[in-house]
């Protein structure tokens, strides 16, 4: 009823007035209609076929529609920043420059969730035309989601003239999906046989929807030829989804192991290697993204080399941060493993407190660079998120140049030679004391590195290190103390096991799940999976 | 004769006692207590209300203090330690022997400090939104409770959007159960099918959202508008929009409804990928009314940072204190027993232009408003109703249903309607 009164409503002006009187009068509605209003008139806008009506209709579903309080009138602007103090003009009905006017004149004519979504599959239509094959192909498959015969008309048009072959694969979807409901069963049994060989949820929804019973028992397709072709269809379909969604999971897995990788590997050096139990690791990862947070501050605008300028500051900020809780306090407490745990406790209380005094205790916004954000869409139903693609290259990156260091520079000599026989390394002349310091630098620069990273994945505040300390000393104790490879192998497998309970156990059991298993491995192997061999272990 | 004296020396003794206590009671500061967490966890939203009572004590004492006494305020911190908590009230109400206490974010911390208050006969305004299923004699309850809040929200989702799938997404710990309980039930009276809902809960500041926005994803594409109803808390809040906003579910696809995402958590995050989100609440800074405007601009005053934000649970602290002074000035004194006496049926102005009035079941009126979140961070009010009465025993559980909260007549926080009796651990 309320549809067939919208319609009535909506179709009287057309008959009524030309275009060009149509056009404006629905758009000097628009200020002050509720939403649902909006809706209608945006429909009587598209009716009038005015020229501008796709120029106007993106300008409000960007948020660049305001209407002048002086004179009531509806402008579009170059804009959507409203942090600005004045904004340019366009006349809504000529598209031409209409002067300027300061911000608190204007009033910004607002949209919600369903509205928006009506303007993005209206105005799809009009970019089917759009030179660029990445807009066109957005725009049918925003048409897609809202199949009618208006739009299925507009796809049949376009079909033949469209030259890219992904385009025109998503216009043969569509329109297959209308011709589930054609009348002729052998364009049904073809339009099964289309949609047989894609992959996405809709079209499983649809052809699931031929195989329903209505109450009397009566399938929703007729045809048993049909229904037998959709039968298969949707097996395979569901087939090929599991498969990718298993992929996924394991994708996610890597991931998460990736992030735990990162966490503890500077702990495998200051713990693994020296032996300290250091409990402000955490707190270092902390300084790290909050070295992120301030070179983003500081070059606003070149925002997508923040990632790349902040890796080296951090390891530099978190390094020096390192050295000095080295020189200051640890090296008085080598051998006595507890007081190191109280002292460094302490430091990385002393340290939150710092920053919360410093950047306040509220979370800092770290923004993702645009080359960060986003899915990498490897078919219809496998996409992968490229934040988490970046991590897992990154935490390989970083460990591969990690393992260069220990082993083919003269640092990475010095630090296996102190750690492995300290008496004898100081007898050939190596300044123990100066290398310690530069390995627990190392350490702790390495953690400020894995802070950037988890700038982008979590909250930025003074609690951030607090979440990754117990996991990265599971993973260390887990990976076999003092064994770098084994911190790779014992982060990716916590992450695997953690990413293949979740869907069964959930988070919280899951979580519980991999402790108790971690704690009865320990009891079975308290030298973790890759214990260290040797005379040094033993000593230790 | 020596008893006569004795007995008049005591008489005198004790009046001049009174008579000093008298004097001292008309010299003397009004002690306000305020128990909000300065450091911890929570530091970053109690902070704020701490702030907040400030101001308006502030403000009580430029317009000449209460009853011609100057108001004081106490603050302890309670360090997001929640047995801290019940330690500090106990120190607030006995020590210090303050009149009354605004304070506790957290349902465990009130829970905490309920029967520490119970005991003493202190007052408490706690003034967060909560899961309900309880009314203390010794709390006044100026946050929400399910049905000013979450079951509003759902109506909205489910009228105007028209949802027909719902994920009830939480971290676990008593208010997000509780008030999923709730909607669980709600939903289904509402003719929502068991496959059409699923409910999950990950643990305290969950960073790894992958799997879950995945399965939300899966879980949304089954045909029908699916939308999230997320009693996520706090941090674990920015890592769910980013996995949503990165694994390109839009808000036009799957709204998320948020119960517990304020204008102060929105200032701490980047908040591209959430615009469009939703959140529900009695108060949004976006509301324009001249009250708000005015108390927008006492508080950047105040605080001293033109970009500070106002939220719900300051709106509700608002409202508590202004009730708190009507009825102080009502009662004519600061003692517990009478300003509990003078407290229901209180009306004071709300900062959105409505009016809040004080429930006999400790609970207020208050309107709801649902908003879109805004680039800027601030909300775009798509939905409001009048004000709803707070209703403390959710009509949806098997347990409460037949439960009524009511401090006037009944004199007591859960009376059975079926027996006929007045039992459990709130009542005194």
């Amino acid at each position: 009823m309320a549809a067939l009164l919208c319609l009535v409503v909506s179709a009287a002006p057309v008959t009524a007035q030309p275009a060009n009187e149509a056009f404006p009068a629905a758009l000097a509605e628009l200020p002050d209609a509720g939403f649902a209003d909006k809706e209608a008139i945006v429909a009587r806008l598209v009716e009038t076929g005015h020229s501008s009506t796709a120029a106007v209709l993106t300008a409000m579903l960007e948020d660049r529609l305001y209407v002048r309080t002086s004179d009531h009138r509806v402008f579009i602007t170059t804009s959507a920043d409203d942090t600005q103090t004045s904004f340019s003009l366009i006349d809504p009905l000529t598209l031409k420059g209409a002067g300027a006017s300061p911000a608190g004149e204007l009033t910004k004519i607002d949209t919600n969730n369903r509205l928006r979504r009506v303007l993005r599959t209206t105005t799809a239509r009009f970019a089917l035309s759009n030179p660029d094959p990445g807009v066109r192909l957005s725009a049918v498959t925003d048409m897609l989601r809202s199949l009618d015969d208006a739009t299925a008309d507009l796809l049949r048009q376009r079909q033949p003239q469209e030259p890219d072959a992904r385009v025109r694969r998503e216009i043969e979807t569509g329109l297959a999906m209308m011709a589930l409901a054609d009348a002729n069963p052998t364009a049904r049994l073809a339009a099964v046989q289309t949609l047989a060989s894609r992959r996405s949820a809709e079209v499983r929804n649809r052809l699931g929807a031929l195989l329903e019973r209505s109450g009397d028992g009566a399938y929703a397709e007729p045809d048993a030829a049909v229904r037998q072709a959709a039968n298969q269809a949707v097996q395979r379909i569901d087939f090929v989804r599991g498969l990718y969604s298993g992929v996924e999971t394991v994708f996610f897995g890597l991931s998460l192991g990736s992030v735990l990788v990162l966490a503890a590997i500077g702990l495998a050096i200051t713990f693994g290697v020296m032996g300290v139990i250091n409990m402000a690791h955490g707190e270092l990862m902390m300084l790290g993204a909050y070295t992120t947070y301030v070179v983003q501050t500081l070059m606003p605008n070149h925002l997508e080399w923040s990632i790349p300028v902040s890796i080296p500051a951090a390891f530099i900020v978190a390094g020096l941060a390192g050295v000095v809780l080295e020189r200051t306090i640890i090296r008085f407490l080598y051998g006595r493993p507890l007081e190191t745990l109280l002292a460094t406790f302490g430091v990385s209380l002393v340290l939150q407190q710092l920053v919360r005094t410093v950047f306040t205790a509220n979370n800092r916004a770290v923004a993702a660079p645009s080359w960060m954000s986003g899915t990498i869409q490897i078919n219809e139903a496998l996409a992968i998120t490229y934040n988490r693609l970046y991590i897992v290259g990154f935490t390989l990156a970083v460990f591969t140049l990690l393992l260069a260091v220990l082993r083919r520079t003269r640092l990475g000599l010095q630090i296996r030679a102190v750690s492995q026989n300290r008496g004898m390394a100081r007898a050939m002349g190596i300044r123990s004391a100066r290398v310690d310091a530069m390995t627990f630098g190392l350490g702790a620069g390495i953690a400020g590195v894995a802070g950037v990273a988890l700038s982008q994945l979590t909250n930025v505040g003074p609690n951030l290190g607090q979440a990754y300390i117990i996991d990265s000393f599971m993973v260390v104790v887990f990976g076999g103390v003092g064994n770098l490879w084994g911190t790779l192998i014992g982060g990716m497998s916590l992450g695997m096991i953690n990413k293949l309970l979740e869907p069964y156990a959930g988070a919280v059991l899951g979580k519980i799940a991999v402790l108790v298993t971690l704690i009865l491995f320990i009891q079975r192997r308290p030298r973790g999976l890759f214990p260290q061999t040797g005379r040094a272990a033993e000593g230790a | 004769m020596r008893q006569k004296y004795l007995c008049l020396a005591a008489c005198l003794l004790a009046a001049v006692m009174t008579a000093s206590s008298t004097i001292q009671a008309q010299t003397g500061t009004i002690k306000i207590g305020i128990l909000h967490s300065l450091s911890g966890t929570m530091a970053i939203s109690e902070t704020t209300l701490k702030d907040t009572v400030l101001m308006m004590i502030d403000e009580q004492n430029k317009k000449g203090g209460l009853l011609g006494r100057k108001l004081e305020a106490v603050v302890v911190d309670p360090a997001s330690d929640w047995p801290l908590f019940a330690e500090k009230a106990r120190e607030l109400l006995e020590k210090d022997k303050v009149a009354v206490v605004f304070g506790c974010w957290t349902s465990v911390s009130r829970k905490s400090v309920l029967p520490v208050f119970e005991k003493d006969n202190g007052l408490l305004f706690y003034p967060v939104q909560y899961e309900g299923e309880e009314s203390s004699k010794n709390v006044i309850y100026t946050g929400a409770a399910p049905n000013q809040q979450a079951i509003p929200a759902v109506d909205y989702l489910m009228k105007e959007v028209g949802v027909k799938r719902w994920v009830l997404e939480g971290t676990d710990y008593v208010y997000p159960r509780t008030t999923n309980k709730i909607l669980e039930a709600y939903l289904k009276l509402k003719g929502v099918a068991d496959a059409d809902i699923s409910i999950n809960y990950t643990p305290f500041g969950h960073s790894d959202w992958q799997t879950r926005v995945a399965a939300i994803k899966r879980f949304g594409s089954a045909g029908k508008k699916t939308a999230v109803v997320s009693t996520i808390n706090g941090d674990a809040n920015v890592p769910f929009y980013k996995e949503l906003g990165n694994q390109k579910i839009s808000a036009e696809d799957i709204p998320v409804v948020a119960f517990s995402v304020g204008e102060e958590e929105l200032s701490g995050l980047d908040t591209k990928p959430l615009v469009g989100h939703l959140a529900a609440w009695n108060y949004f800074q976006s509301v324009k009314t001249p009250a708000n405007d005015a108390f927008i601009k006492q508080w950047k005053t105040y605080i001293k940072k033109p970009n500070r934000t106002t939220n719900d649970p300051m709106e509700a602290h608002y409202i508590g204190f202004n009730l708190w002074v009507k009825a102080v000035e009502k009662a004519k004194s600061t003692d517990v027993e009478k300003v509990l006496a003078a407290l229901p049926g209180l009306e004071t102005p709300n900062l959105t232009g409505g009016i809040a009035k004080l429930l006999p079941n400790h609970h207020i009126t208050k309107p709801v408003y649902i908003g879109e979140v805004r680039a800027d961070g601030q909300f775009n009010v798509v939905f409001k109703t009048p004000v709803v009465p707070g209703d403390a025993w959710s009509d949806y559980l098997p347990g409460s249903k037949d439960t009524e909260a009511d401090w006037v007549t009944l004199k007591c926080g859960n009376y059975n309607k079926t027996t006929k009796k007045c039992s459990g651990q709130n009542y005194k």
